[in-house]
């Protein structure tokens, strides 16, 4: 057993980091927001480039896979990621063109008490996952209304009123197993939240100054900062978990649970760390500017993917 | 990364497993929990049966007489035992994780020959004698003071929340010996036999009804020099390098029977009947279930990591300190949960009715002292907030 990054995997994933580093730094993501946040092609192709969305086509792990989905997470890149890379497939595409950027592929669950559909402006196809089975649907033919002002400014979202049936892609068990799939990536991106926020945290308490001293020297802003790490470690745990059972390579038998239990450590952790980024931020949290509420917003966005943190607590619940 | 055991580990699992088989059986029963006598005969007798096998001292190093296991067959160990439900170390606790590790590291060939196969054998047990009334979080400010006179050490003052004070044979103890320095280098580590004229053992009985701690009162209580472990007032430094021992393994056992408790809870909820459902038909306990097993399931995916790290650079880090202050918080919350659940059945800290209800209440008392032994959970933020995050001392 070990359960720490090899050398591949850590190269991997810090190829990643730096490769966002450059091309999607903050400033980036700050501007894209301003232009009305649309898939931008061009960013698109190039996370095609570094195999964003063809890793596990390419013969790569979901452990891998999870790696770069951490650092998209903590870059704050937004589009639909974990559909398209779902799109991408493993073994063959489930729509060409996914894996290369060249189509743009968003995915809808029909829910209640309203359908919503992320990013639907920018997609090329999209994938409906139903409980019997995943269709194909073009975006264009879906009757919807756009969100004027989306939680997450870099989500835009459009209401859906009528959604057309689609060819069939696969039944209950591909429809299950993009859920799966898309749960553990799904948790990637919200512990990359958790970890880019206990830093935006860190770099504000150490340089922020009250009663003449640094307000990370206060045992009550220290505190509050070692609860953000503690949930993001323990997470962290959950989700390299989850992500090394769907490679065969875990302990359990239960997969599913496994799975579960990273969705809901995920969606619960990314909502306090953001929250409590905020809060240490004090006056400046509340802004439009600092960062921190972008990534609560997308936090909360995240959370409602593949199913919120009540939803997969009571599912394994249900499952004991 | 991976989650599978090697051949090796599963060999090391099965053999273990089938030796637990035969050995459990020919266990008596378990003493009173108040049956000191009895308690440390029991304890002597099982860390007797895994000397004679070879599973005692598990991650000592093998020269020493243990069997230098890894941090991951230290885990596998701990999770088969558990597993077979065979004794934890009781009153040989200290000993095996806290003198035993410091002595090998620090102490005289002499020293290390004459103690370290008592404790391997089960029999000698060992307390620690750490903790003074006005030294706990700030264990460096200890007072307690060790005068210099010819070959002996003279000793004055008082320690407190000493582990099975009562029924061990010695303590590993912290003494002030310089009062002239700052505080961390004037403190000296030393082996006391217990039972030594001007030594008055007063056991502390806790909220829990036990009296598993002891307070211990030092009046003119003579020691040899010999008995001091590394050099005269660098004692800090021996016990700083004791807790260096910690791979990631601590709190295995207890971790585990929390799994299994939160998961006996759902069973539990599915028993009890209120106004003509059961307590399984409400989805908000449900869901709180589902909540903390999946926390627990995450923290025991932790803990593997943290072992991990240990066998690779044979140090647990920062984890540990991590893994202890979730720990705490998430076994508190099980106990609030299952008292909840149990609620008017939750009044007797023993079986009531016909339910099995006894460990849940138990298991809720015990959770308070995990916030503050070993470190409270205000001190395991401070440390996480200064050595990981980096976040300036309040100094």
């Amino acid at each position: 057993m070990d359960f720490e990054l090899d050398d591949d995997e850590r190269s991997l994933q810090d190829g990643i980091r730096s490769f966002l580093a450059g091309r999607y730094p903050m400033t980036a993501v700050r501007a894209h927001e301003e232009t009305g946040a649309a898939v931008d092609r061009d960013l698109w192709r190039a996370l095609a480039d570094v195999g964003v969305f063809s890793l596990r086509a390419d013969g790569f792990g979901m452990t891998e896979t999870a790696l770069a989905f951490e650092e998209l997470g903590r870059a704050l890149a937004n589009g639909p990621l974990v559909a398209s890379h779902l799109a991408a497939g493993t073994t063959s595409a489930l729509v060409g063109g996914a894996g290369d950027g060249t189509r743009i592929v968003g995915l809808v669950e029909p829910s209640e008490p309203v359908t919503v559909i992320e990013h639907l402006a920018s997609l090329d196809d999209l994938l409906v996952v139903r409980d019997d089975g995943v269709f194909l649907v073009d975006p264009g033919s879906v009757v919807s209304t756009p969100v004027a002002h989306p939680l997450d400014a870099l989500t835009p979202i459009s209401v859906v009123s009528s959604l057309p049936t689609g060819e069939q892609l696969g039944g209950a068990e591909l429809s299950a197993s993009l859920r799966r799939d898309g749960m553990v990536l799904t948790s990637a991106l919200q512990l990359g939240v958790c970890l880019a926020t206990i830093d935006l945290a860190r770099d504000y308490a150490l340089q922020r100054e009250q009663f003449g001293r640094p307000i990370g020297q206060f045992q009550a802003v220290k505190h509050m900062m070692a609860d953000m790490l503690t949930k993001a470690e323990v997470t962290r745990a959950a989700v390299y978990a989850a992500a090394v059972h769907l490679d065969g390579r875990g302990d359990d038998a239960d997969v599913a649970q496994v799975v579960r239990a990273a969705k809901v450590l995920a969606g619960d952790s990314a909502l306090f760390c953001a929250k409590t980024c905020i809060q240490v931020h004090g006056g400046m949290g509340f802004t439009w500017e600092v960062d921190a509420q972008r990534y609560w917003k997308r936090a909360c966005v995240l959370d409602t993917q593949f199913g919120n943190s009540d939803h997969h607590a009571a599912a394994f619940a249900a499952a004991l | 990364m991976d989650l599978q055991f090697t051949a090796e580990e599963d060999a090391f699992r099965y053999e273990l497993r089938a030796w637990l088989g035969t050995a459990i059986a020919s266990m008596p029963v378990q003493p009173q929990r108040d049956d000191w006598t009895a308690r440390r005969r029991y304890d002597a007798a099982w860390q007797r049966m895994l000397f004679d096998a070879g599973y005692a001292g598990i991650n000592w190093p093998r020269e020493f007489g243990g069997r230098g296991a890894t941090p991951t067959e230290h885990l596998i160990f701990l999770e088969e035992t558990e597993r077979a439900r065979a004794p934890y170390v009781g009153q040989n606790f200290v000993g095996l994780l806290h003198a035993g590790p410091t002595l090998i590291a620090e102490a005289t060939p002499d020293q290390k020959a004459f103690h370290l196969p008592g404790i391997l054998t089960g029999e000698h047990i060992w307390c620690q004698g750490f903790s003074e009334p006005s030294a706990g979080s700030d264990l460096a400010s200890l007072s307690c003071r060790a005068m210099r006179d010819g070959d002996d050490y003279v000793i004055n003052g008082q320690k407190i929340w000493t582990s099975f004070g009562h029924t061990a044979d010695y303590c590993e103890m912290l003494v002030r010996t310089d009062s002239d320095v700052p505080k961390h280098r004037g403190i000296s580590w030393l082996i006391v036999p217990m039972g030594l004229p001007g030594m008055d053992v007063r056991p502390l009985r806790t909220m829990e009804g036990s009296t598993e701690f002891c307070e211990v009162f030092f009046d003119e209580v003579r020691v040899p020099v010999a008995n001091r472990v590394g050099a005269e007032n660098d004692g800090w430094r021996v016990t700083m390098v004791t807790l260096s021992f910690e791979r990631g393994t601590a709190f295995i056992s207890e971790m585990l029977q929390s799994m299994e408790l939160a998961r006996d809870l759902a069973e539990l909820a599915k028993r009890i009947t209120r106004n003509g459902a059961t307590a399984w038909d409400d989805a908000g306990l449900r869901r709180d279930i589902g909540r903390i097993c999946a926390e627990l399931d995450a923290l025991w995916a932790l803990t593997k990591r943290n072992v991990s790290q240990a066998q690779r650079t044979g140090v647990v880090g920062p984890g540990g300190n991590v893994f202890k202050l979730a720990y705490a918080e998430l076994r508190q919350r099980l106990g609030d949960l299952a008292m909840h659940l149990l609620d008017r059945a939750s009044l007797s800290v023993d079986d009531i009715g016909d339910l099995p209800s006894g460990e849940h209440v138990h298991g809720r008392i015990h959770a308070l002292s995990l916030g503050i032994a070993a470190g409270t959970s205000q001190v395991q933020r401070n440390i996480i907030a200064e050595r990981i995050l980096g976040l300036p001392k309040d100094r």
